[in-house]
């Protein structure tokens, strides 16, 4: 069974809609890439899975595990919430780390703010902290950041800062990890560093979704690529069909962009 | 001479501070209460709060002080400020709170406003909660923001104390200028200045030091 299903999502801004009927699965373990032309709608539909937007029309089911269903009205406990969104982990194009805190501070504040709401928190805080604090350590080693972990953000290149973002949304071991163009917001001399950390990810088998515009990349580390424009999903299918065999004739005309370009 | 003048300013020196700091105790948690407030999604809060800060921003404080210390009484028939000194430093921090809250709350606002949203949408998706959200991660990078504007505001504070005289309250420049009634004589008045120009210099001093303190992230 597919850890994610998504279900004719619908989404609006004002009246304008930006995304149609979007259904689509993903197995435990693969990596799937999502890509298309600007404006449509890869960032809303991130945003959805991660509930910074809410739907206005469909399902999404994790595990089997309803967390969204438009039908269902009323408002949901706060706490009811968080729990659902922890399936999710986010990357952000701009980072978005803290600025106030390190490296290994950013990686460590969720799992604190989470340790202190435990009933044993109070009993064993010492080893509490002392476990995260180590699992922080590793994610930044694993993220090849082991001399930075006592920097501040703005003493980080970007693709430092970046791989810190990563280590950050690892942190709280999402089912599910979203990566928002990357590299976008990166000087191309650094986007290698941050697509490695990525490509070590899914050979560890990571569950992820990635929107990107590096289709090379997309080609070579994704299992299966979906193709949006205009809201819609136009095509979807294994990585290396969608980029070398488009079937679509507006697949065919974004792809043909960038091997032109 | 100088020595009872030094005695009598010292003593308006007091009630100064006291002015000083207490409508700076209260201002600050009430200017930031009325800011989220203002920023509240709940609509009437929202627009009462906007309303409040019209109000305040757009009269003098000087007749805010004056409507205070004798609403009251004309109004209950009742003075609730007892006729002392004590009652007339209440009613000055009184007026001067609300006014100063007002200020703060759009310093505060305009801070607040400025954190990237990325930053709270971060925060949401690592499962935090919005007081955890504020606490953790908004309020620091706010008060980064608002130390310069706040600064500002806080010495200008230090010198509208001075309108507490207007209620007979015995602040420093109350002090100065008795001397240049029952005296005549004028000096006093600019040695008063010394006082102001002491504190507020080491006003400078410490918010260049929050600065400082805080310039570790950007
Ligand atoms: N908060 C919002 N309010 C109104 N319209 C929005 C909002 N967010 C996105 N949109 C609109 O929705 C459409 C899809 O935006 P989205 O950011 O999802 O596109 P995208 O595929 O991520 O584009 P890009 O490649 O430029 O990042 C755009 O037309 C955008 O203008
Ligand atoms: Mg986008």
């Amino acid at each position: 069974m597919a850890i994610l299903e998504v279900q004719n999502i619908e989404k609006k801004f004002d009246h304008t809609s930006v995304l149609k009927d979007v259904s689509f699965s993903l197995e435990e373990g693969s990596a799937l890439a999502i890509i298309g032309s600007s404006g449509s709608g890869k960032t809303t539909l991130l945003r959805c899975l991660n509930f910074l937007e809410r739907p206005d029309g469909g399902k999404i089911i994790v595990k089997g595990e309803t967390l969204f269903d438009s039908e269902v009205k009323g408002k949901e406990r706060e706490s009811e919430q968080r729990r659902k969104r922890l399936h999710f982990g986010m990357v952000f194009q701009s980072f978005n780390l803290f600025p106030q805190y390190t490296a290994l501070e950013n990686v460590m504040l969720a799992e604190k703010m989470l340790a202190a709401e435990q009933s044993d928190y109070k009993a064993n805080k010492k080893e509490i902290l002392a476990g995260i604090e180590k699992h922080g350590m590793e994610l930044l080693d694993q993220m090849g950041l082991a001399e930075r972990m006592y920097h501040y953000p703005h003493q980080l290149s970007g693709g430092q800062q970046q791989r810190v973002a990563i280590a950050r949304a690892l942190a709280l071991h999402p089912d599910i990890l979203c990566f928002d163009e990357p590299t976008s917001a990166l000087d191309p001399e650094l986007t290698g560093e941050v697509l490695k950390v990525i490509r070590s990810l899914a050979d560890q088998k990571t569950t992820m979704i990635i929107v990107t515009h590096e289709m090379a990349f997309a080609r070579d580390v994704a299992d299966n690529i979906i193709f949006m424009d205009g809201g819609v999903i136009v095509e979807q299918g294994p990585a290396r069909d969608v980029i070398e065999h488009p079937k679509e004739e507006r697949t065919k005309q974004f792809l043909s962009r960038y091997t032109n370009g | 001479m100088f020595w009872s003048v030094t005695q009598s300013l010292l003593s308006g020196l007091w009630t100064t501070f006291e002015l000083f700091i207490f409508t700076l105790a209260f201002s600050l948690p009430i200017g930031l209460l009325i800011a989220l407030a203002t920023l509240s999604k709940f609509k009437p809060l929202s627009s009462l709060m906007q309303v409040l800060v019209w109000i305040i921003r757009g009269t003098p404080l000087m007749l805010q002080l004056i409507v205070i210390f004798y609403g009251p009484g004309l109004w209950l028939e009742q003075n609730i400020w007892s006729g002392d000194e004590k009652g007339r430093i209440t009613a000055a921090v009184v007026a001067f709170t609300i006014n100063y809250a007002c200020y703060f709350s759009v310093i505060f606002r305009g801070g607040i406003e400025g954190v990237p949203a990325g930053q709270r949408e971060a925060g949401q998706v690592l499962g935090m909660t919005k007081t955890q959200i504020f606490f953790r991660i908004t309020l620091l990078q706010m008060v980064k923001r608002v130390v310069p504007p706040m600064s500002n505001e806080i010495i200008t504070l230090v010198k509208d104390t001075a309108l507490a005289r207007v209620i007979a309250a015995q602040e420093l420049t109350f002090a100065g200028y008795s001397f240049m009634k029952s005296d005549g004589i004028t000096w006093p008045l600019f040695y008063t200045g010394v006082f102001y120009l002491a504190f507020v210099g080491l006003l400078t001093l410490l918010f260049n030091r929050l600065e400082r303190k805080l310039s570790y992230f950007r």
